[in-house]
């Protein structure tokens, strides 16, 4: 039987999102019984838990999904409350000492793949809150798997080496020259949004760059998470906060649209998120600082065939959506003039959108999941270094220049690009180009 | 939206006015890639002449690989998939006359129909894949359609087998080796059905080429004809193009970007599939 | 044999737009609905991209996008005295097959039928006088009027976010609208596409005359559009691939753009594709369908209990499942008896080519931009005089330049050769079509029923269609395509020359996706399969969507008339049918 449901995403948990009630204050300790559990489930929607800890395909929240890092791949857990496989034998204690300071219950270390390095700055109550929810789930019974790391990494207590020179253990600390809602916001990107997780650049052994908050980081699969800060070329300077909230809500707004991981962020976690908690979020994002970027290459040092060559390709590919002025359709078409994620310093989301295609996200406000489709089986690499330059500097946009090779290397690593369906499992697109002569 | 599927069935008149200047090819292709710097007429039809006495294999030196697209280098020659030397011999002289390139080597042959022929008859079209194909078999009247029992492969088989038998009887050689105006003659006797063919009706073998004919002449050059948009060039259609939306309330104007295929620009890239 | 499986509250049998309404509609009840289609999943991306779509042999010549009819097709012959044979490949006419149907591969033309249209016999009787229609004219009143449908029609107007120009808003004429078209309570969600060179030069042409052109009503949006279930649709580009391509803009109204971003999410809708059904079951009394059979992709037979049994599948299919599922007595033409198979029509359609001085740029179109004359359809003139039924609307349509099968040559040009080619370089972008657009009546002797010799691929008959174009409707025809010449002529051609549709109907040339009847709906049970609510008379739980239930055709495209019907059934089965399952209409 053929049951096909192409658009399901992550089970919905029923009930609790109605619940879902405006917390005030980045710490809160009035809260008692269901409403803990209910506060503690939006916690875990807005901390994005459930995504990582599934597999694809597998049960919520059970752990075992691969996460690929810079070193090899690492499970997630079941955080089910099974006594034997989940954490159904943690204490609220063991459970706050592992968000709080990446040792979990028996004392080794965990890999910052779990983003304790954020985790670490929600509050005691909430942290219970999570727990309290967590423990509503019926426990599954599914073992976790071990990690893929080659040595020294694969020592937990290279941990401890790690957690020296890159871990600040600490609750959010409120800033009281801020508004309660500025602090709000803070704690909660800092906190269980772990939006730096993406956003924020990291180091060559994974350590965050703590100085270069969300200036745009490495989203994993080449995709880059560009700048939150007020840049208006590469950061979301030019946004207003209600567009910052529309964006959490929808995964667009008349100046972008989500794509890879943070359509997914979208679908599991932002759209649900409290009016209050994402306006208090556009209001944090809002205030961050501009980051000092190098001034990126001029459109002459492109160079006038490069240039010409892009627009053609341009012209013939892309501007049935984005039409020829690269505007798009508002809400509908993400404009690339202007885009971040064009012109991002980090090139790796453009390129993997024109190789592989994208979709939006799809929630339920604004539920048609616009698709774009890949490139990557009729465009070359030079190709699409060629339109990909030529967005990022057509229009008055401004960005590093691509090569060949950045395409390359992102191909290699990134899903066959997409194929009319009716050739069924073939990974090569039927009307792939070959020379005359060459069949 | 209904839109005839036939081709009307008119008598062939004498030739009518000039070519409009709008629509008038060019000798040499201004859009083609840099690498390939060919006046498009001459070079073409010199290689698919010199393609008729070379084996079906790719030429020395030819990249195997895409990236060829890119470097500097002569086409290599088609490769038959479905014809015998004399199906394809037969094929590319009737394309020839049922669009002759003339000057400009803007017709069948300068487009490569019998490479696009060839390929459509290797594939699922040439085995009728998607035909109704159980019998019993009957005649049945026009409006009935087609009522063979051959797929489009077997058809040209056989109908190339028969025509070539008729002008040998008729005119002592194949049909390839006749002059091109008694070529014409027998192609005029295919479409009435003046000739009658031993074993299948000439009228339906005549339309079922000339609809292939005008399908290699047109359709996009992955499928191997319309080759560097020879036959989109000559009637002025700039390709599968996304977005008019400017361009259409520009009344009598002509549009002036670059022709261009499903795969690109190059027009001589082929589908892999 | 059949695997029984879960039973579901209602299945749908196939998934175009009828089945894709319905499902919408029914989910919104919490009923757990199932649909199955024969064909594969499809969606925008990958399948309609803009990276592949605008292949032209692939999908027009090859049949890309339609029914395989190495699998199932049907036998036709003109009349009962002739063997039919089997249609070997696809022609006249184009099924769809897949998720979407032909709501995929549509053009987005989209009308209603005039109020006159739902009671043809009772006002052709009223005001011509019962004589007036031939004795082997079957056409019949649908049972329902226009007032009734007309919330319908706008329920779908808003779905797809049609562009057009409203001509009679409430009973106030419109100026720049259609009319003749009935009240209509509220103008089109969107303002109509840009005009096309040769649209204009028509309107100007028609005005002349003096008639009252007006942009035809499109599902391609002229502008963005958000639409009643949330779901959004881009601006129409004029690409000029909608009809027999996929839209991969999503610019074109299907169910893909308009319903299924909502509904595939709803947990108690489901789809299995590639699903053939091959049965309605019944059970020993045979008053009531118990589910249905089918054959999946494997060859697997399962049965599907089910306590609602939609048929949504293209048109004639449906008179071919009631047929093998023994649902109503089959029509028997010799003693004009029975109902299914009954009143068989199409369209008929001609052509005035036009061939004028300057530049058209055919390939900058949309499938429905148009520009329309609708004063010869259904009853907008006076019929005495002509001595015909029925009418049409006269349009120049501009729905693409694709090279391969849509040239216009002139009269005079030679049919292959040098002078051919001369020909295509001077004329295609100097060339233009006017269209006309006709009703076909229904007569005693265009029917279907099963084949006595051809077999499907599971060994079942094939359908049989007996249809031929009758004297009323080559006059009407006629009639039109002289009114298209005068506009023709008025555009001041450099030529043009009228392309009529003469002899018999051929299974061959492409002319329209317009089959209706089969399963007429109507008041009277021993001429119609279905009652005004599409509800078969035999068993209550199977309802019968699409044209097949037009008991005649209309002047107009089908697509929102066959919408608007699947809103008002699924109204009557939310609001009474579920309410107290049993025949909705007592006789």
């Amino acid at each position: 039987m053929d049951v096909v449901h192409p658009r399901s995403l992550t089970p919905l948990i029923t009930g609790w999102i109605a619940l879902a009630v405006l917390i005030c204050g980045p710490v809160s300790a009035n809260d008692t019984g269901s409403s803990e559990v209910a506060r503690g489930g939006y916690l875990v929607r807005a901390g994005d838990c459930e995504y990582c800890h599934t597999d694809s395909n597998g049960q919520p929240f059970a752990g075992g999904r691969a996460i690929p890092t810079p070193f090899g791949v690492i499970y997630s857990t079941n955080i089910t409350p099974d006594a034997t496989t989940g954490i159904g034998q943690w204490t609220s204690q063991d459970f706050y000492t592992a968000l709080h300071t990446g040792i979990r219950r028996g004392g080794s270390h965990l890999y910052p793949a779990f983003p304790y390095p954020w985790f670490t700055k929600i509050s005691r109550a909430d942290v219970d809150a999570i727990k309290a929810y967590l423990d509503t789930l019926a426990p599954i019974k599914q073992s976790n798997k071990s990690a893929e790391l080659p040595w020294p990494l694969s020592w937990r207590g290279a941990m401890f080496v790690w957690n020296t020179l890159y871990f600040d253990e600490g609750e959010y600390k409120i800033d009281t020259t801020q508004s309660a809602q500025w602090n709000r916001g803070a704690y909660l990107v800092q906190g269980v949004a772990h939006c730096g997780a993406c956003h924020t650049p990291d180091n060559w052994l994974g350590g965050t760059k703590h100085s270069e908050a969300l200036e745009g980081g490495n989203a994993g699969m080449h995709w880059a998470a560009p700048g939150l800060g007020s840049n208006l070329r590469d950061g979301v300077g030019g946004w207003s906060a209600a567009e910052i909230v529309e964006y959490l809500k929808t995964g667009a707004n008349a100046k972008s649209a989500s794509a890879g991981p943070m359509t997914d962020v979208v679908m599991n976690s932002t759209q649900y998120l409290s009016d209050a908690d994402l306006d208090a979020i556009a209001l944090y994002l809002k205030d961050r600082p501009h980051a000092a970027h190098e001034t990126p290459p001029q459109t002459h040092d492109l160079g006038a065939a490069a240039l010409a060559r892009g627009q053609a390709l341009f012209t013939d590919n892309c501007t049935a959506c984005h039409n020829p002025d690269g505007r798009g359709v508002p809400k509908v078409f993400p404009p690339l003039t202007g885009s971040a994620s064009i012109q991002a310093n980090n090139a790796g989301t453009v390129i993997h959108v024109v190789l592989a295609g994208s979709k939006m996200a799809a929630p339920s406000s604004l539920p048609t999941g616009l698709s774009m489709p890949g490139f990557g089986w009729k465009l070359d690499d030079r190709e699409i270094a060629d339109v990909v330059n030529y967005a990022r500097h057509a229009w008055g946009n401004r960005a590093p220049l691509v090569d060949a090779e950045t395409v390359a290397a992102v191909r290699k690593d990134i899903e066959p690009s997409d194929r009319p369906s009716r050739d069924g499992a073939s990974t090569t697109h039927p009307d792939a180009p070959v020379n005359r002569g060459n069949l | 939206m209904p839109r005839r599927r036939l081709y009307k069935a008119q008598k062939p008149l004498a030739a009518v006015a000039d070519l409009s200047e709008q629509s008038r090819p060019t000798g040499c292709d201004a859009q083609k890639p840099s690498g390939v710097k060919e006046c498009a007429s001459l070079s073409r039809r010199s290689l698919l002449n010199a393609a008729l006495f070379l084996p079906a294999a790719p030429l020395l030196g030819c990249s195997s690989s895409r990236e060829s697209n890119h470097s500097e280098g002569q086409e290599p020659p088609p490769v038959f998939a479905f014809f015998t030397p004399e199906e394809r011999a037969f094929v590319e002289a009737a394309t020839e006359r049922l669009i002759p390139d003339e000057e400009d080597g803007l017709g069948a042959r300068g487009a490569g129909v019998a490479v696009f022929i060839d390929r459509q008859l290797a594939g699922s079209y040439g085995r009728a894949e998607h035909w109704y194909m159980q019998g019993p078999w009957a005649t049945g009247v026009p409006e009935q359609g087609y009522q063979l029992k051959l797929t489009p492969a077997a058809l040209y088989q056989t109908a190339t087998r028969n025509v070539n038998a008729w002008c040998q009887k008729n005119h002592g050689k194949d049909f390839a080796a006749l002059p091109g105006a008694v070529q014409d003659d027998v192609l005029h006797g295919l479409e009435s059905g003046d000739i009658e063919l031993t074993d299948v009706p000439a009228k339906v073998f005549f339309t079922m080429l000339w609809n292939n004919t005008v399908e290699g002449f047109l359709a996009d050059p992955m499928y191997g004809g319309n080759r560097n948009f020879a036959g989109w060039k000559l009637i002025g259609f700039p390709g599968p193009r996304y977005n008019y939306s400017s361009e259409i309330e520009q009344y009598g104007k002509p549009y002036t970007l670059p022709t261009v295929g499903i795969l690109g620009r190059n027009g001589t890239l082929l589908r892999k599939g | 044999m059949a695997n029984p499986l879960k039973p579901v509250d209602v299945v749908l049998v196939g998934f175009g737009w009828t089945g894709s309404i319905l499902a919408e509609q029914l989910t919104q009840t919490g009923l757990q609905v199932l649909a199955l289609e024969r064909g594969k999943f499809r969606d925008t991306v990958p399948d309609f991209a803009t990276t592949q779509i605008q292949d032209e042999l692939r999908y027009a010549a090859r049949d890309g996008l339609f029914q395989d009819t190495a699998r199932d097709t049907l036998t036709f012959r003109n009349s009962v005295d002739q063997t039919a044979l089997p249609m070997r490949h696809l022609g006249s006419f184009l099924p769809g097959v897949g998720v979407g149907g032909a709501g995929v591969h549509w053009n987005g033309q989209l009308w209603r039928f005039l109020p006159e249209d739902f009671v043809i016999r009772s006002h052709t009787e009223q005001r011509y006088g019962k004589g007036f229609i031939p004795a082997d004219m079957t056409i019949q009143d649908w049972g329902i009027t226009y007032a009734e449908l007309e919330p319908h029609y706008d329920t779908f107007d808003y779905l797809c976010g049609i562009s057009g120009a409203a001509g009679n808003i409430q009973g106030q004429i419109q100026p720049g609208g259609n009319p003749f078209e009935g009240p209509r309570r509220r103008g089109y969600p969107l303002p109509p596409l840009k005009r096309s060179y040769p649209t204009v030069l028509f309107d100007k042409a028609a005005k002349e005359i003096g008639f009252k052109p007006f942009p035809c009503p499109a599902a391609n949006a002229s502008a963005a559009y958000k639409n009643t279930l949330d779901v959004q649709m881009g601006p129409c580009t004029y690409c000029g691939y909608c009809e027999w391509f996929g839209c991969g803009n999503y610019s074109k109204a299907s169910p893909q753009t308009t319903i299924l971003p909502v509904l595939l999410e709803r947990k108690n809708f489901s789809l299995r594709t590639q699903c053939d059904v091959t049965r309605i079951n019944l059970d020993s009394t045979s008053k009531r369908a118990t589910g249905v059979t089918y054959v999946d992709q494997q060859g697997r037979q399962f049965e599907q209990p089910a306590s609602l049994v939609i048929c949504c599948t293209f048109a004639q299919h449906n008179a071919l499942l009631l047929l093998l599922s023994r649902i109503g007595q089959p029509y028997d033409p010799k003693t004009n008896t029975g109902v299914v198979g009954r009143n068989y029509a199409y369209q008929i359609t001609s052509g005035v080519d036009v061939f004028l001085d300057e530049i058209m740029n055919p390939f900058m179109g949309a499938g429905a931009l148009g520009q329309a004359i609708d004063e010869f359809n259904g009853d907008n003139f006076d019929h005495g005089p002509e001595g015909f039924i029925g009418g049409g609307y006269i349009a120049l349509w501009t729905t693409g330049g694709r090279p391969i099968l849509q040239h216009q040559l002139p009269a005079d040009a030679p049919k292959w050769g040098a002078g051919w080619k001369k020909a295509m370089a001077e004329n295609y972008l100097k060339s233009a079509s006017i269209a006309t657009h006709g009703s076909v009546m229904s007569y005693r002797d265009s029917y279907l029923d099963l084949d006595p010799t051809y077999r499907d691929v599971y060994g079942d008959p094939l359908l049989r269609l007996t249809f031929d174009f009758h004297p009323n409707e080559i006059k009407m025809s006629g009639f039109l395509t002289d009114k298209a010449a005068l506009i023709a002529q008025a555009m001041k051609p450099r030529s043009f020359h009228a392309i009529p549709r003469i002899g018999h109907y051929s299974i061959v040339p492409y002319q329209t996706t317009h089959n209706t009847g089969g399963c007429a709906m109507g008041a009277d049970p021993r001429t119609s399969v279905v009652n005004k609510y599409l509800q078969s008379w035999d068993v209550h739980n199977v309802f019968v969507m699409g044209s097949s239930v037009f008991p005649q055709n209309a002047g107009y495209n089908p697509t929102g008339t066959v919408a608007a019907l699947a809103y008002w059934a699924a109204d009557a089965i939310k609001n009474h049918y579920l309410r107290s399952p049993g025949p909705l209409v007592h006789m």
